[in-house]
């Protein structure tokens, strides 16, 4: 037999618990602030002046166009050069985040342009003020409408993760690629870490297409 | 005329010491790019098209692979092929190759993705007027349905590859000495970051650009097959669906 | 109450109206025929600047729409101008255009609230009582989507009176109903029109419905006005060709 239960039985605890935590962690600080982020790129986006639209809609394409990795590389090489330092962690979330608020902004573009141009017809016979046409009218029917799309980049932002192992974060694949050069052997750790990602993403990905279903009728 | 060389080591200061290792690693992000694309093109294509299929055991296979591909990401799919594989099978890949194959595999499953889609976008009317033609199923497919799911396929395919190119960089994670891995040698020897993470950044950028230009012309050209004027772009929104 | 002088609107290269001149009285009512694309949908839009002029002027109670004075120039009018000047319109649309994030009582109050400052319980009030009068009181709570076509219109038109304008613009507010639900709202509508003196600019193409509730009746025809007067002189005898080959197309169809 090459599989080697007594050693899975193990290590699975500790990626069970501690890796998974960091996985869950680096998941959710990201998609919190990519989809805080992605909403205010979207609106700086759509600004009138085209001194605010214009570049913060090239950094946004440039972002999206380049690695996710060599973007961690420069927060976490070149962040410290400037005096801040935080933990490699915080560094990926950062990482995590900014680079799907370029993604996540387009989703809620798609999803503002996508309220009726009678709702704001609507908003200006009403005399309501610019910005309660914006807060009370236009993002809740936006934001409901980028759910399913918001719910796709969350599974992303996920899967996406392990890249925070390549500087330094241990979650469940930086544990995996720990414990297997413990022995040279990365068979059941990396097996393991991989049956996590496929366990939790696809159901995920399925509960997301009939969400999105649901809100199509 | 003056031609400059950007990998020349003739440069002046940082650019000369810098980009010829840089240029060295783009050669390997370019191979490793190209040949995921070549590879998830030739998956997507039979593999998208199965998901279209009649059959239900067609169709679920074709299922099975696209959802196991897209469960996790290129760098776990890399590293298990690199490292656990090896123990599982008994013969260790090269990493340049285990990179081409795990990014052909992911995106592949993606691709199939579109595929599917774009061939179930072309209106059942056309497949119709095939049938009432008396057109082989091959010939349906040939002539009538993948020339206009083509169109539909580009704007896609563009954002795809774009993803792919980018994930070119996880194969640094096994050492392939790609634009990325080089970057970080070059930093982690003394060279300024500044410059070579902002030169890193920059290649990268450019690839993109170029491969979405290609793909402009791509779709201009599949475009005027089907006599269409050239659909208008939505930056990403193909990604979404990717995704 | 309204003026219009010399107001031409051009889309691109299409002339929707053409130096066009109208006023209207306080408290007349007046209601807009003509064929598809002749114009009057885009009066009603002006007035709601929701359209901006391609020249000339609209005045709306000796306010111009599109310009302000400064000093003795006069520059285009800014938000707050806008603001100020459509407190007085009102407007229900063709497509009713309610909130569907926001359930009935919340799409009436909302504007009082944001744009009047209204305190919420009195602004609720008013809306219960708007609700009662539009006989939907048992669906304050409800989401639009719940309602009906005709329910959603009175719904609509209960939002547009809470903001207590002086014009009440109505673009075509049956057209998109279900036929056995345009007597409802039209029902409403002669209320309204009859109880206020709520000054009322109306597009139709119920005729019928047009007699009931004007003072006057206005056909358009490519961006002007082809004749004017009474509804009964224009329902009855039109002096016109051109309005009584529109009337005879409306009426046989």
């Amino acid at each position: 037999m090459i599989w080697d239960w007594d050693w899975t039985l193990e290590i699975l605890p500790g990626l069970l618990t501690q890796g998974l935590l960091v996985t869950f962690q680096a998941t959710l600080g990201g998609a919190v602030l990519a989809f805080v982020l992605g909403l205010f790129v979207a609106l700086l986006r759509r600004s009138r002046r085209p001194y605010i639209s214009r570049p913060v809609g090239a950094i946004s394409e440039f972002i999206r166009s380049t690695p996710l990795l060599v973007q961690l590389f420069v927060l976490y090489y070149v962040m410290p050069d400037f005096g801040v330092r935080m933990t490699a962690l915080t560094t990926g979330i950062i990482g995590l985040g900014v680079h799907y608020a370029s993604y996540t902004s387009e989703v809620y573009r798609a999803g503002i342009e996508g309220v009726p141009k009678g709702q704001w017809e609507a908003a200006i016979a009403l005399n309501l003020p610019r910005h309660w046409t914006w807060i009370s009218v236009v993002l809740p029917q936006a934001v409901r409408r980028s759910l399913p799309a918001l719910g796709n980049y969350l599974v992303a932002i996920f899967k996406e993760s392990p890249q925070l192992s390549v500087i330094t974060v241990v979650d469940v694949i930086g544990l995996a690629r720990e414990l297997g050069s413990e022995r040279f052997r990365y068979l059941e750790p990396m097996t393991i870490a991989g049956l996590f990602f496929l366990l939790i993403a696809i159901p995920a990905s399925i509960l997301i297409r009939r969400m999105e279903r649901r809100l199509d009728t | 005329m003056i031609t400059i060389n950007p990998c020349s080591a003739e440069l002046p200061g940082a650019l000369g010491e810098t980009m010829p290792f840089l240029c060295d690693g783009a050669v390997i992000t370019l191979q490793s790019a190209v040949g995921g694309s070549v590879l998830a093109i030739a998956i997507a294509l039979p593999v998208g098209l199965m998901a279209t299929s009649r059959h239900r055991g067609v169709r679920a296979a074709a299922r099975v692979y696209m959802e196991f591909f897209r469960g996790t990401s290129v760098l776990v799919q890399l590293f298990w092929l690199f490292y656990a594989m090896p123990l599982l099978t008994g013969f260790q890949l090269d990493k340049l190759f285990a990179g081409i194959l795990a990014l052909g595999l992911n995106l592949g499953a993606y691709g199939s993705e579109v595929v599917r889609g774009a061939v179930r976008a072309v209106p059942r009317g056309q497949l119709e007027a095939a049938v009432a033609l008396n057109l082989s199923p091959f010939q349906r497919m040939r002539y009538v349905v993948l020339p206009q799911a083509f169109v539909e396929m580009v704007p896609p395919m563009n954002n795809l590859l774009i993803e792919l190119l980018k994930a070119t960089s996880l194969l640094s994670a096994i050492t392939v000495a790609d634009l990325a891995y080089e970057g970080r040698l070059l930093v982690n020897s003394g060279s300024d970051q500044l410059i070579v993470f902002a030169l890193l950044l920059a290649i990268y950028f450019l690839l993109s650009y170029l491969i979405t230009l290609l793909m402009r012309f791509v779709e201009g050209r599949a475009a005027r097959v089907v006599g269409r004027e050239r659909p208008r772009r939505r930056a990403a929104t193909a990604v979404e669906a990717a995704r | 109450m309204i003026r219009f002088d010399q107001v031409v609107k051009r889309f691109g290269d299409v002339t929707v109206l053409r130096e066009l001149d109208f006023h209207v009285k306080p408290g007349e009512r007046v209601t807009l025929i003509g064929p598809s694309g002749s114009g009057k949908t885009t009066i009603l839009r002006l007035l709601m600047t929701l359209e901006r002029v391609t020249s000339g002027t609209i005045h709306v109670d000796g306010e111009c729409l599109s310009h302000v004075r400064r000093g003795d120039r006069k520059v285009p009018a800014d938000e707050r101008h806008l603001r100020q000047v459509r407190k007085k319109i009102g407007m229900v649309f063709q497509q009713f255009n309610l909130f569907p994030n926001m359930n009935v009582l919340r799409n009436i109050t909302e504007a009082p609230v944001r744009a009047l400052g209204v305190p919420r319980e009195q602004a609720e009030e008013k809306a219960r009582e708007l609700l009662d009068m539009v006989d939907l009181a048992d669906k304050a709570q409800a989401h639009p989507s719940q309602l009906s076509g005709g329910q959603q219109q009175r719904v609509a038109i209960a939002r547009a009176l809470a903001m207590e304008p002086e014009v009440l613009l109505l673009d075509e507010v049956t057209s998109a109903l279900d036929p056995e639900l345009v007597s409802g709202v039209q029902n409403l509508l002669r209320d309204i029109a009859h109880q206020g003196n709520l000054t009322l600019l109306c597009v139709t193409h119920e005729m019928n419905f047009a007699r009931d509730i004007s003072h006057r009746v206005l056909m358009f025809d490519q961006g002007q006005i082809v004749e004017e007067g009474p509804p009964e002189q224009i329902f009855t005898e039109p002096e016109q060709q051109r309005t009584r080959d529109f009337l005879q197309a409306v009426l046989n169809a």
